[in-house]
């Protein structure tokens, strides 16, 4: 059990913002790991990346945005609540040394664990350089938090409601043809982390994904997470979850994360049925 | 024999109660009903109470079988039930899945002429009635040592060691990777051969003497070997070989292709036979192709089966007396209407808009004799043929994990990843760190494990005696 000591609102309507009481874990979690979670005891295990660790305080962040049944649920926990079931620190850290000029790529709510890597990547010595995109301004997360351990932040939006207007890749793609790069570093949906890795690949630079397949118990004993990197099996769980973005097979990823599309939008809709008070307006 | 003895003795053991296999392949009731008192009694009278008895030579854990036979002929089935917890906390799990015909009763006197005593179906009897009748056996436990013992992982070696180390009086704590206790037998073997409910009242057992079970506490990760050795006396560590493998054959990445472990995992541990009830979604399809022949891989079948696949089939590269499964689980397989394609092996998946839509397969004929002295496959050149299938289960066993090993340089493993401890005391190259289970040997068996538990606490027990200081990772024996 983990108790939730707070809980915040961050982007309207869906994306929340927890911290919870883990002081062991805090203890031994290093930035790019991830926590497996269950909510109760008929609940889904689902993994979650590190938004924030802190030891002193013996507390990590979590970032969920209610898409489905699980992450719904988990968006109606209030401050004091437990979680039944928190599971970690699982995978492999970020690899951090001083490298130069570091680029962090973040799009969505995806953006969270790039604060507790970029902070680390800075304490290094690096430069670090964060594009954060959103559809639109108000869609924004995390812009104040990656100031702090940014050198520059580039806000990209796809209507051009904020910073330059276009995707993430269009912002990279402008900041490595004027300037070098050791690192780029991407977090988010799927097809953005591939887009970046694909926009890298003509200049040569080193570009390093977090995965986020489907996954059941985290600690290499499903399988379920598996990702092709350079044509070898690889499980995202315990090789990963962060790998050379150039190597992963993107198509086959992309493809496994729908496996259950159908399945978790029926369970999102009986559940909805259940606790039809909740969506009046949206009916 | 003499002529009189040999007239008395039931040449056939008395049939075990089982639901009817057109009913059971759609449920996920168990399979085996077990005796009742009545036919306990009539099937513990066939055993000829041998003076010298093979049946414990047969057991990895020595239960005392003719003694426990004896008590349930005379109707004194509490105290056979704790004849067995002497020696063996999990009677109602070893009675439904130990492969009894490799074991004690593959050793049976009356096996030789006539059929064996059912000395599985006896055990587990023992145990279910006990449990009915809310009695659970009796433990005696030595009184408190002071001493603590972590154990890590609690399948069936760790919760054996825990057992026999709290009944020496030692403090214990198991370390459980996942949200509930039991290891293979909560995530592995479905419901219908081994129901959770009798898991569940083996670590109530466990729990009653006092150990302690910390879940969602991975070894590795979250604790190191280090802070083990700091805060208890000795460690065992039991982690199994949960690694799934793969067979390296294209398409093994599209949707609809599993491991054995997931699939199972899914079904069992997070009960997806029960979704939308429960959240954990699970993909059957209407044909189920499982590779493997093993217990997990009947398992598996017979789970796809059970969750409504309208043909489930098992493609094994051997024949079928070469298939490792236990006899009673390919029976029950056979009878519930699973499809054998033997002599068959995968070349590779076919995939439709990433799913899975066929499955290519290549006869096998059967030449010499390999390394592990089973009859070699041979692919049959030409001979590549295709089945429809819309799952594809791996189920062709797993390897170690390294989660725990690759966190703890000074734990020498072999070259397969495997913890190199001494078979007959479970002793690693770190002082006070012990191991045992499938971490040690490789895949093997719920009782093989348990029986390497139980050297290891024995061990455990003679080091912690014969020590004062407590370990130290950084000064190793």
């Amino acid at each position: 059990m983990a108790k939730i000591i707070e809980k915040r609102l961050i982007r309207l309507p869906d994306v929340f913002y927890f911290k919870v009481q883990a002081p062991r874990l805090s203890a031994r979690a290093r930035p790019g790991q991830f926590v497996v979670i269950r909510l109760h005891e008929k609940g889904e295990r689902i993994p979650l990346s590190l938004a924030d660790i802190n030891p002193e305080e013996g507390t990590i962040s979590l970032i969920v945005m209610a898409v489905g049944k699980t992450t719904y649920e988990m968006s109606l926990l209030k401050e004091g609540d437990e979680i039944l079931d928190l599971c970690g620190p699982l995978g492999k850290p970020t690899e951090i040394e001083k490298v130069g000029r570091v680029v962090l790529v973040g799009g969505g709510f995806g953006v969270a664990p790039l604060y507790p890597i970029g902070r680390e990547f800075k304490a290094a010595g690096n430069e670090v350089i964060t594009i954060l995109g959103a559809r639109s301004a108000d869609l924004v997360i995390y812009e104040r938090e990656m100031n702090l351990v940014s050198d520059r932040v580039i806000i990209t939006t796809n209507d051009g409601s904020r910073g330059v207007k276009g995707l993430v890749t269009d912002a990279l793609q402008g900041l490595l043809s004027s300037e070098a790069a050791e690192l780029v570093m991407a977090v988010g949906p799927g097809v953005m982390m591939k887009a970046v890795a694909e926009t890298t690949r003509a200049y040569g630079v080193k570009t390093v994904v977090s995965l986020n397949p489907l996954m059941i118990d985290g600690t290499g004993m499903c399988g379920g997470c598996r990702v092709l990197v350079g044509g070898k099996t690889k499980f995202a769980c315990i090789d990963g979850p962060e790998f050379d973005g150039h190597q992963v097979n993107w198509d086959s990823l992309l493809c496994r994360q729908r496996m259950y599309v159908h399945e978790e939008r029926l369970a999102f809709e009986e559940w909805k049925k259940r606790h039809a008070h909740m969506f009046v307006q949206e009916d | 024999m003499d002529k009189h003895r040999s007239e008395r003795i039931m040449p056939e053991r008395t049939p075990i109660p089982e639901q009817d296999p057109l009913v059971r392949r759609r449920n996920f009731e168990e399979v085996s009903l077990g005796y009742n008192p009545e036919q306990a009694v009539r099937e513990a009278q066939r055993c000829l109470q041998c003076k010298k008895p093979l049946c414990i030579d047969g057991c990895p854990v020595h239960v005392p079988i003719p003694k426990f036979i004896a008590l349930i002929k005379e109707g004194n089935f509490q105290q056979a039930l704790s004849e067995i917890k002497r020696v063996n906390l999990l009677p109602g799990v070893c009675g439904r899945v130990c492969p009894q015909e490799r074991q004690c009763e593959g050793r049976c006197t009356l096996g030789k002429r006539h059929q064996p005593v059912a000395i599985g179906a006896l055990e587990r009897f023992a145990a279910d009635w006990d449990m009915k009748h809310g009695v659970n056996g009796s433990v005696k436990q030595l009184s408190a040592t002071g001493k603590r013992v972590a154990i890590i992982g609690s399948g069936p070696s760790g919760l054996t060691c825990a057992y026999d180390l709290a009944m020496l009086g030692h403090s214990v704590v198991i370390f459980e990777a996942l949200h509930e206790p039991g290891g293979v037998l909560v995530y592995g073997i479905p419901e219908f051969r081994l129901p959770k409910s009798i898991v569940q009242q083996e670590i109530d057992t466990l729990r009653e003497m006092g150990v302690e079970i910390i879940t969602n506490a991975v070894v590795g990760k979250l604790i190191t070997m280090e802070e083990i050795l700091r805060e208890f006396d000795a460690c065992f560590i039991g982690t199994g070989a949960g690694f799934p493998r793969f067979m390296g054959i294209e398409g093994e990445e599209l949707c609809g292709v599993y491991s054995a472990n997931e699939f199972l995992t899914r079904a069992n541990l997070m009960r997806a036979y029960n979704f939308p009830e429960y959240d954990t979604p699970i993909k059957v399809g209407d044909r189920v192709a499982v590779v493997g022949g093993g217990n997990v891989a009947m398992d598996a079948v017979r789970t796809a089966l059970r969750l409504g696949a309208e043909e489930a089939m098992i493609i094994y590269r051997r024949s079928m007396s070469e298939l490792p499964a236990r006899v009673e689980e390919v029976r029950h397989a056979r009878e519930e209407g699973v499809r054998f394609e033997l002599c068959t092996n995968p070349v590779r998946i076919i995939g439709e808009d990433g799913w899975v839509a066929g499955i290519e397969c290549v006869r096998m004929n059967l030449c010499g004799i390999d390394e592990t002295g089973r009859k070699r496959p041979e692919p049959i050149p030409g001979s590549e043929f295709v089945i429809e299938v819309d799952i594809v289960i791996m189920a062709i066993g797993t390897g170690a994990n390294p989660v725990l090993t690759e966190n703890t340089e000074e734990l020498r493993l072999n070259s397969r990843g495997y913890i190199i401890a001494d078979e007959e005391t479970g002793r690693t190259s770190i002082e006070g760190v012990f191991a045992g289970g499938d971490i040690v040997t490789g895949s093997a068996t719920v009782i093989s494990a348990m029986g390497t538990g139980r050297k290891a606490a024995k061990a455990i027990h003679e080091y912690l005696q014969s020590k004062k200081r407590r370990p130290s990772i950084s000064a190793p024996a």
